[in-house]
């Protein structure tokens, strides 16, 4: 018998080696992830090699560029026709390149770049012991009142991480959206969520109140992440894949190739329900619709108000963005079944937050009630469950993201010793001490009540009307209705401004410098541009309607 | 292509506005006669567009039409018919005026008062409300219609609410509180309304497609478009709610004696003049013509709610104590006869409404603005504060005796002829309700006379004893208009000729003809 007779016994004979197939990844269409990304990681390495003097400029220069320039890789892929006629699925089906994908990234990143113009703002306070201070604690880690923190302020220490942390957010952010399958979906929710926990502890004044205000976020979030997983594992075991064409094969009962292996489980409703539901709460926890808005106005009055106003935009975009994909990619088959639970979310979500906003007397907390207000506006678009109502949902989110930062980084300059003043009661008179300031932000809170020729209302019209045709008709009744409600709030605040006597010790506005003008600026431009001649945005984001499957 | 007269009409003011708002704080005079000379070029343009209107030309004239927002199927069209060129005639006339009277009521206060009246804002703030109305009066496009319908909203809320007269019976911090609860009234009032008429514009163009007021109409004519029975009343509902809240009509007018009350005298004649027709003159131009089914199908209850407008305006005018509030509530008076007369679906009845329209205009000009003189001169709206100024200041009791004539419709002057018109219209459909409606002259007669009983005849207060007479600036506001009073009384043809071939058309829109045996609409 010879030395291979015997092996044959337990072996047989290979064919020649092939190579393990590497993952193809095609780098130049993720390259805007890729990009905030790297940059992210050169903030980190900023942070520990360069002398504490330069940091700020080295951050805030690497933050620029690199945001500017994954803007620039989102504008070039848009226009070698990524986002329609060559939109496909990315880096073996994780990650989706098309239309609602490039839009939603390209929105995150300008709210980002403006958003970070507010995070990098440094003349809003006087200066502490010569040194500038900007809205972040001096070192988070110090007990707030304790010496350690006092040793911190007047070595004029600065906490520069928050730049690094801002770019992984929106990393994150940008994934999240185009994530195309369910493990993608859940890494990008973790790797956004967790800066935004940190972010929103570090307040500079009212530690106390921004820690807690990080600890409510971070164990509600938590918790929604985990129904999230939960729901991802209930699906996989429905569907046997986490991938979102696969899943919507199985739900529309289209799927050619089933394996034995999973027969037995696959298909079971009970799981798609189930699962189904849990996902999309956690979505609705992030974009902070009613039941799942509790953490909304405790985070939003928490947090340092730059981290506000950038979460407020950045992140409803990314969910909303999520929320998209996942009902119209992977559950139209099961649109029977969430449409009515949607409804129902929406008209809860529109009403209870325009309803609750009438008793505020916190300028964040009013406007943290107006955004779930707003959420509720952009879930009917969402239930319409046609084209438009994918291109008039990226048109508000659009619109709505620069006058949520451009009203919050008004927030931040009305002030008095205690820093931003943030009780409604002070800002009666506004509109005698500085009527500029005042008719800014006058004209942010009629976009945000959606009156003509502002943004809000092109939005507004744009996602009723989808509504409408998508047969939603009561829900577009409900909407004006709760439209009215919240337009008594915005208007309250106008009143105070305006037609109410200034308090002799009343708050002071500062002024800022460049950047925070720059991103107040842009927020009155975009407004007063989207509501006059949104033709070519609208057309953008029609243009932009179609997710790839 | 030819010079955009209809656009030019609305941004010239819109430029003087801005213009205005421009001028540095310390050169408020030359604020003031800037924004005065931005609205006399109006006035000219406006007078050019009712030389270039031809009466009896096609259905809209002078139209532009040009892409807008192609994704909400929205283009920006203007044109005029004879009805909306009479208005738009009506409201480039009274802007002058209004500002003339308002020359002095947003001066800053002697120093000390903690009042802030920014001068520039409040002549700015006028002409941005002009071009608004005037473009609402010209859109052809619905929602274009409805972003001016809404938007005009805010720089009233800011007239309204930031400027009030010079001195209040009740002290300052109390006329602070009234003005801004009349302003959150007023704009709460309209946005709601506003808000229910936008679930019906996106209704209308669910089913229709686009928002082009003549394609819709055309549709609706020849039977292209078909709309359900419960849908059209329905769209119908949503958008003459809204403008039954602008016009304002019975039981939701209460916003309007507030909002008079507190406001400024010219800002008051702003509202009620020119801003409130942009509601009657939107039904008659988009309820009817959109919706002529539903319109026939509701005219029963809206001829009701107009009547008991009509008398409980009237009413409710005899009791008050208040000068403003009573010209307030004689205004709601007015608009149930304005709606009355359109919905009686006679071309009587739509050419006495629209004449109403632009006669209301000016006797309500006419009366509120010499009050506007008399209170300032008094520092009180009181009309128990008064007593025997004809003898201090005739010019002024007998201007003031003019424009009260007019408002109780006296023959020979021109609300007469409107206000006949419409009870002669809706008598020949309607005789009850005409017969009810005639009460309101009556009451009309008790409330002007009494006014001007217990202000201007008996003996002199010692409070107005050293009141001066109409000054050069008030003659001038006042004079023209008592003359235009006059002339439009005795000779309302000019008028008349350019409304009714209008009024013809609308009234064959909604498939009605006048009840025979006809009545030869008085020329």
């Amino acid at each position: 018998m010879s030395a291979v007779a015997v092996h044959s016994l337990w072996t047989t004979a290979a064919g020649p080696i092939t190579k393990i197939d590497s993952p193809k990844i095609e780098y130049g269409q993720l390259s805007p992830t890729l990009i905030v990304v790297g940059a992210a990681i050169v903030g980190v390495l900023v942070e520990a090699f360069v002398p504490r003097k330069s940091r700020y400029y080295a951050q805030l220069f690497v933050s620029v560029v690199a945001l500017c320039a994954a803007f620039a890789a989102v504008v070039v892929l848009a226009a070698d026709g990524y986002g329609t006629t060559k939109a496909h699925i990315a880096a073996m089906g994780a990650v989706a390149v098309d239309g609602p994908a490039l839009f939603l990234q390209g929105t995150i990143l300008l709210a980002a770049l403006v958003g970070l113009f507010t995070f990098a703002e440094r003349k809003l306070d006087p200066q502490a012991h010569g040194n500038h201070v900007d809205s972040f604690a001096a070192q988070a880690a110090s007990v707030p009142g304790s010496d350690s923190e006092k040793a911190a302020v007047r070595a004029g220490f600065t906490t520069t991480e928050v730049f690094p942390l801002l770019l992984f957010a929106v990393t994150g952010m940008l994934i999240f959206p185009a994530a195309n399958d369910l493990l993608t979906l859940f890494v990008a929710l973790e790797v956004f969520s967790l800066p935004l926990y940190l972010l929103c502890a570090l307040a500079r004044r009212k530690r106390l109140m921004s820690q807690e205000a990080a600890v409510k976020y971070f164990l509600l979030g938590a918790f929604a992440s985990a129904f999230t997983l939960f729901g991802i594992a209930l699906l996989y075991g429905y569907a046997g894949s986490v991938s979102y064409a696969t899943i919507s094969q199985v739900v529309d009962g289209t799927l050619t190739t089933v394996d034995p292996a999973l027969a037995d489980t696959m298909g079971n409703d009970a799981l798609l329900l189930i699962g189904t539901a849990l996902i999309v709460m956690g979505l609705l926890f992030k974009v902070g619709a009613v039941p799942f808005h509790m953490w909304t106005p405790d985070v939003y009055q928490g947090a340092p108000t730059p981290v506000t106003g950038f979460m407020a935009a950045a992140t409803k975009v990314a969910a909303f963005g999520a929320l998209l994909r996942i009902l119209y990619v992977v559950l139209p088959g099961l649109r029977w079944d969430w449409r009515p639970v949607m409804w129902g979310v929406a008209i809860i979500t529109m009403l209870g937050g325009a309803i609750v906003a009438i008793t505020q007397t916190d300028i964040k907390r009013l406007l943290a009630y107006s955004s779930i207000a707003h959420a509720g506006f952009i879930l009917a678009g969402v239930i319409a469950t046609n084209p438009d109502g994918v291109s008039s949902v990226l048109f508000y989110l659009a619109a709505y993201s620069f006058v949520t930062i451009g009203a919050f980084a008004v927030v931040t300059l009305v002030r008095d010793a205690g820093g931003e003043a943030t009780h409604l009661s002070k800002w009666a008179g506004l509109g005698r001490r500085s009527p500029l300031v005042a008719a800014v932000f006058a004209v942010f809170l009629l976009a945000f009540a959606g009156i003509p020729l502002t943004s809000g209302f092109a939005g507004k019209f744009a996602v009723f009307k989808a509504a409408a045709e998508g047969g939603a008709g009561p829900l577009v009744v409900v909407g004006v209705i709760s439209s009215a409600i919240a337009a008594f709030f915005y208007i309250r605040v106008i009143v105070l401004m305006f037609f109410s006597e200034p308090r002799p010790e009343g708050p002071t506005v500062a002024v800022p410098s460049p950047l925070t003008m720059t991103a107040i600026g842009v927020g009155v431009a975009v407004t007063l541009v989207l509501g006059v001649a949104p033709q070519y945005f609208l057309h953008l984001a029609g243009q932009a309607g179609v997710f790839v499957r | 292509m030819s010079f955009p007269l209809l656009t030019a009409t609305a941004v010239l003011p819109a430029i003087g506005a801005i213009a205005t708002a421009a001028v540095p704080a310390a050169r408020r005079d030359a604020a003031k006669v800037l924004a005065l000379l931005f609205s006399l070029g109006t006035l000219a343009l406006a007078i050019a567009v009712l030389v270039r209107f031809d009466p009896d030309g096609g259905r809209y004239q002078l139209t532009e039409s040009h892409a807008w927002i192609a994704d909400f199927g929205v283009r920006y069209e203007l044109g005029v018919d004879g009805i909306a060129v009479a208005l738009v005639a009506l409201t480039a006339l009274l802007i002058p005026f209004i500002l003339l009277a308002g020359w002095h009521d947003a001066d800053p206060l002697e120093t000390g008062s903690k009042r802030w009246r920014p001068t520039q804002g409040f002549f700015a703030l006028i002409l941005g409300v002009e071009a608004m109305v005037i473009l609402s009066f010209e859109a052809t496009d619905v929602f274009l219609f409805y972003i001016f319908f809404e938007a005009m909203l805010i720089p009233m809320y800011f007239l309204i609410g930031g400027f009030g007269d010079r001195a209040h019976a009740h002290g300052e911090q109390v006329a602070s509180t009234q003005r801004s609860y009349a302003a959150v009234k007023f704009l709460l009032y309209n946005l709601v309304g506003g808000l229910i008429m936008l679930a019906a514009v996106i209704g209308l163009y669910v089913v229709a497609g686009n928002f082009s007021l003549q394609e819709i109409a055309q549709a609706r004519a020849n039977g292209s478009l078909d709309m359900a029975t419960n849908t059209e009343r329905w769209l119908f509902l949503g958008f003459f709610f809204a403008f039954a809240v602008k016009a304002p009509l019975w039981p939701l007018h209460t916003w309007l004696p507030n909002a008079m009350g507190e406001a400024t005298a010219p800002v008051a004649v702003l509202i009620t003049a020119v801003v409130d027709k942009v509601g009657t003159f939107a039904m008659l131009r988009f309820c009817l013509q959109l919706f002529p089914e539903a319109s026939k199908w509701a005219t029963p209850v809206i001829l009701v709610l107009a009547v008991i407008s009509i008398i409980y305006g009237a009413l409710l005018a005899v009791g008050q104590r208040d000068i403003k509030r009573l010209v307030a509530y004689a205004s709601i008076s007015h608009f149930g006869f304005i709606i009355m007369g359109i919905f009686a679906m006679t071309s009587q009845g739509q050419s006495g409404a629209t004449l109403y329209m632009v006669n209301h205009g000016l006797s309500t000009a006419a009366l509120m603005l010499v009050a506007g003189f008399l209170i300032s001169r008094r520092g009180s709206r009181l009309i128990a504060d008064y007593g025997g100024v004809q003898k201090v200041a005739p010019v002024l009791a007998g201007t003031f005796l003019i424009g009260g004539l007019a408002t109780l419709s006296l023959p020979g002057l021109a609300p007469f002829v409107s206000e006949f018109l419409v009870l002669v219209g809706t008598f020949t459909r309607y005789p009850a309700i005409g017969i009810v409606a005639t009460l309101g002259i009556v009451l009309a007669a008790l409330y002007t006379l009494v006014l001007y009983q217990r202000t201007m005849t008996g003996p002199v207060k010692p409070e107005v004893s050293a009141m001066p007479d109409l000054r050069m600036r008030e003659l001038l506001v006042v004079g023209p208009l008592v003359v235009l009073l006059i002339v439009l009384g005795v000779y309302p043809k000019p008028v008349a000729d350019i409304v009714n071939p209008a009024v013809k058309q609308t009234m064959s829109d909604v498939h009605k003809s006048d009840p025979k045996p006809e009545v030869e609409a008085a020329k």
